[in-house]
């Protein structure tokens, strides 16, 4: 029978925790730099949040002409617009931002009027793909909702490793997460890329994976230390590292090539989402080792777990 | 850990069958599901529009017209009452938020009160059980009565106008096509359409985005439009301008004779003579009566139909007069027509708006995202290949990873996608391309649970423990951690679901689904079939798993 090869060097214990100095930092500079980007570039936010309109267009004649194209729609009077090339040749992204209202107006009707011109100009020779249109009330609306998504999952995931485990272990996670999705949203805002809803559930994903890759690592901590009662600390987690490591690696491996194949297949509506994602399982799993535990060392844990210890295995054998 | 009961295999078997035979309709066609026994599981995964194509439009009513329709008729309200009262007024006015009316005799206000208060009607709302009236009638500081409408009014008001928006934008819709369009309130005020099929949104918005209030009006005897502006506008008098000469006004009487609700029917024609595109209507027999008087009356003068179409662009109101023939003779028989200067779709239009009713008020749309066919094909494909190759990416890693239990974590997987699968069919959920990305998201975590586990049984291994005990305690010590790293997860979904809309609802409800799924599989189906495999050794000492 083919058991399966046993790739990972379980003799051999990295001195992570030895070393961790040089990753704190690491993680405190790029988490730094993803603030001051954030504070001073900002996020290039998508008209899900800024209202506006998008077309993706295909011609039917050939490749797109985008210089044509540029021509064609500047003469509207529609401010900034922005056209983007896509991966096929024929295929193009037609982006402008959110209209000013002209006197008597409402301003959902000068988004739709836009619209409609933009529709007109664009002629028979184009098949319009995909149109998006957000009027201000909605995308108000909609960014509000977003953020209240994610500091919600932030709360509820926190109350709950806090109801598990301890305060402690509770306060390193979020730090980890909130390392997490501020990095992901800092190489959203240096690579310009745009933010929208999508983008939203792929941060909320990005968090329920990272959570998911520390809670395992502080599952082996919260055992070892029930099992090793005088073994130092740093010792300890550096343990419990080692020992989930083949199992880190082998799924953010699994889940890195399922995510890969959204981005290289993936059209352009899933694309943003697929690239969050493939950044944040890199990222989630970075944390749970170089930072949630390091974080949790720092601000200590208790060390006595008999008396827990006891209780879970009589919830064990009730279970069973 | 590895001892299961008859009962318990039972159950499980029984799971993974359910799942396959809810998830079998969405590979057959529909000529078979036709012939299919009916005790089986039918349902088919709807496919979001992301995917088939469609469009999306997500309308806002102008609760601003609303009020103001409603302080219109309020302000005849406290007229009626009062003039039936005897009691005389002076200064009756319509603000943006209240009607006010000042009297005459101030010693007569209490009598003024009293026959004002008959006019709030309590909000009717068994349910909630909410107290209280729809107006609210004071007496202001300055001698006036201020006739308002109440916060919880304006809220019914507008619930029970979008309750009828609804009714009517599906009779409207339904007369472009044979789709199964889905249109549903969201939040207080607004209407969301989801039409499938359709890519250019043009034509739908006409026909939703019209008030299409007709209403049938007596003109003025000796005045016109135009001299009434030179001089007055006679009291309960209005101008209208004509829709086909835009400087010619009429002047008509406010109070309509007919309202359009009393036409039965509208239907699209041409007229015998000129071969015009025209509109034909039948009344019902309260209006077809009082039209019949109407007329009888009137032989040799116009009368007015009028076309109310809410707001335009501009903020002002799109009210015109379509036309104002001239009565011959009096029209007995309840039907007549209605020329103005048509196209033939123009008229096939109207007749459908006539047909379905009157919006309540303006619709506004806010919110709009179609997707062509062509790119919903592309994306299913896209989404195929994805799986295709990152399924088989997983598979080649857990096989050569852990071998035969490999292969076990990958049936255990499949499962998974056929109880996720088979339960968004049965529940009839929506499929989207969110969805999909879910769907393969749930592959990649779905292993990590079995990952957990088989390092576990290596790491007992490796502690020096037998084959089937490190099997037992790898099973059970993972478990813990299993349900924890899941459960985080579930936060994170359930709080997209709650919270998020269209494409990330879709995204939650499969990622959740895959949660439960995962948990199921990994400590029911893997464990069956380890346990099947350890009691197929026919001895203690079995080999290595792992």
């Amino acid at each position: 029978m083919f058991k399966g090869v046993d790739f990972w060097p379980h003799d051999k214990v990295f001195p992570i925790m030895k070393v961790r100095r040089s990753f704190v930092i690491a993680s405190i500079v790029a988490f730094t730099l993803a603030v001051a980007l954030l504070a001073t570039r900002g996020l290039n936010f998508g008209i899900d949040f800024k209202g506006g309109s998008l077309f993706e267009i295909q011609s039917k004649s050939g490749a797109v002409d985008i210089g044509e194209l540029r021509n064609k729609l500047n003469g509207l009077g529609l401010g900034s617009v922005q056209i983007q090339q896509l991966d096929e040749p024929t295929d193009a992204l037609i982006r402008f931002e959110e209209q000013k209202a002209k006197d008597g107006e409402s301003s959902e009707k000068a988004q739709q009027n836009a619209a409609d011109k933009v529709q007109e100009a664009l002629g028979g020779d184009v098949e319009i793909r995909r149109t998006e249109v957000v009027g201000p009330a909605v995308s108000g609306e909609l960014a509000w909702a977003g953020i209240t998504a994610v500091l919600f999952a932030i709360l509820g995931i926190l109350l709950y490793i806090w109801f598990r485990f301890e305060w402690q272990f509770a306060i390193a996670s979020i730090v980890a997460l909130v390392h997490d999705i501020t990095i992901t949203l800092g190489v959203f805002s240096i690579l310009g890329l745009d933010f929208g809803l999508s983008e939203v559930a792929a941060l909320l994903t990005l968090a329920g994976y990272s959570i998911n890759d520390t809670v395992v690592v502080f599952d082996r901590i919260r055992e070892n230390l029930r099992r090793y009662k005088k073994m130092a600390l740093d010792q300890l987690m550096n343990l419990s590292i080692n020992e989930t490591l083949s199992r880190t690696v082998l799924t953010s491996g699994t889940t890195l090539l399922a995510v890969l194949s959204i981005y290289v297949f993936g059209t352009e509506v899933i694309k943003g989402f697929a690239f969050a994602m493939l950044f944040g399982i890199l990222i989630g799993t970075w944390s749970s080792i170089f930072v949630a535990s390091p974080f949790l060392l720092w601000i200590g844990v208790k060390r006595d777990w008999s008396g827990i210890a006891k209780s879970d295995k009589a919830t064990a054998a009730a279970q069973s | 850990m590895l001892h299961f009961s008859r009962f318990k295999i039972g159950f499980v078997v029984l799971v993974c069958l359910m799942g396959a035979l809810a998830t079998l309709p969405n590979l057959l066609s529909q000529e078979t599901l036709k012939s299919w026994p009916s005790f089986l599981p039918h349902k088919q995964l709807s496919l979001g529009l992301d995917l088939k194509g469609g469009a999306h439009l997500l309308l806002q009513m102008d609760s601003g017209e609303l009020r103001k329709d409603w302080l219109k008729s309020l302000r005849g309200d406290v007229r009626k009452k009062l003039r039936d009262a005897r009691i005389r007024y002076k200064g009756l006015g319509q603000t943006k938020d209240l009607v006010r009316v000042k009297l005459v005799d101030e010693s007569k206000k209490e009598d003024a009160l009293r026959v004002l208060r008959t006019i709030p009607q309590p909000l009717g709302n068994a349910f909630s059980g909410s107290s209280g009236y729809d107006v609210a009638i004071e007496e202001g500081f300055d001698g006036f009565i201020n006739v308002e409408p109440t916060t919880a009014g304006m809220q019914q008001r507008i619930s029970n106008a979008v309750t009828s928006a609804i009714e009517v934008i599906r009779r409207r819709i339904d007369n472009i096509g044979t789709a199964e369009p889905s249109i549903v309130r969201q939040g207080v005020d607004r209407i969301l359409v989801q039409y499938p099929g359709i890519g250019n949104t043009k034509r739908l918005k006409e026909l939703i985005g019209k008030t299409a209030r007709l209403t049938f009006h007596d003109v003025h005897a000796t005045t016109s439009g135009d001299e009434a502006r030179q001089t007055r506008i006679p009291l309960g008098y209005v101008i209208y301008p004509d829709a086909d000469d835009p400087g010619y006004e009429h002047l008509l009487r406010e109070i309509p004779i007919i309202y359009g609700e009393d036409l039965v029917d509208a239907q699209p024609g041409f007229d015998q003579n000129t071969n015009e595109p025209i509109i034909s209507f039948r009344f019902n027999q309260k209006a077809a009566v009082e039209f019949g008087r109407f007329t009888a009356q009137n032989v040799g003068r116009p009368f007015a139909i009028v076309l109310d179409n809410g707001i335009k662009d501009d903020g002002t109101p799109d009210i015109k007069v379509l036309s104002a023939p001239v009565i011959r003779e009096p029209i007995l028989g309840g039907s007549g027509q209605i020329s103005g200067n048509f196209s033939v779709q123009s008229a096939n239009d109207l007749a459908v708006q006539i047909r379905s009713g009157a919006l309540p008020a303006t619709l506004t749309v806010v919110e709009e995202r179609t997707v062509g066919p062509s790119l919903g094909a592309d994306s299913i494909e896209a989404g195929e290949w994805a799986a295709l190759v990152g399924g088989i990416g997983v598979a080649g890693f857990m096989i050569f990873a852990y071998g035969l239990f490999g292969v076990f974590a990958l049936f255990a997987v499949f499962v998974n996608l056929l109880l996720i699968v088979g339960t968004m069919s049965m529940i009839g959920s929506t499929l989207t391309l969110p969805g999909i990305a879910g769907l393969i998201l749930t592959v990649g975590m779905a292993v990590d649970a079995n990952v957990l586990i088989y390092e576990r049984i290596r790491e007992e291994m490796r502690n020096g423990k037998q084959p089937i005990s490190a099997i037992d305690g790898g099973f059970s010590r993972a478990f813990g951690t299993i349900i924890d790293s899941n459960l985080t997860t579930l936060i994170a979904g359930i709080v997209m679901f709650w919270l998020g809309s269209g494409p990330i609802r879709g995204f939650a409800v499969t990622l959740s689904l895959g949660i439960f799924a995962t948990i199921f599989t990994a400590f029911l189906v893997t464990r069956l079939m380890v346990a099947l495999w350890v009691a197929r050794q026919k001895t203690r000492k079995i080999p290595a798993p792992l």
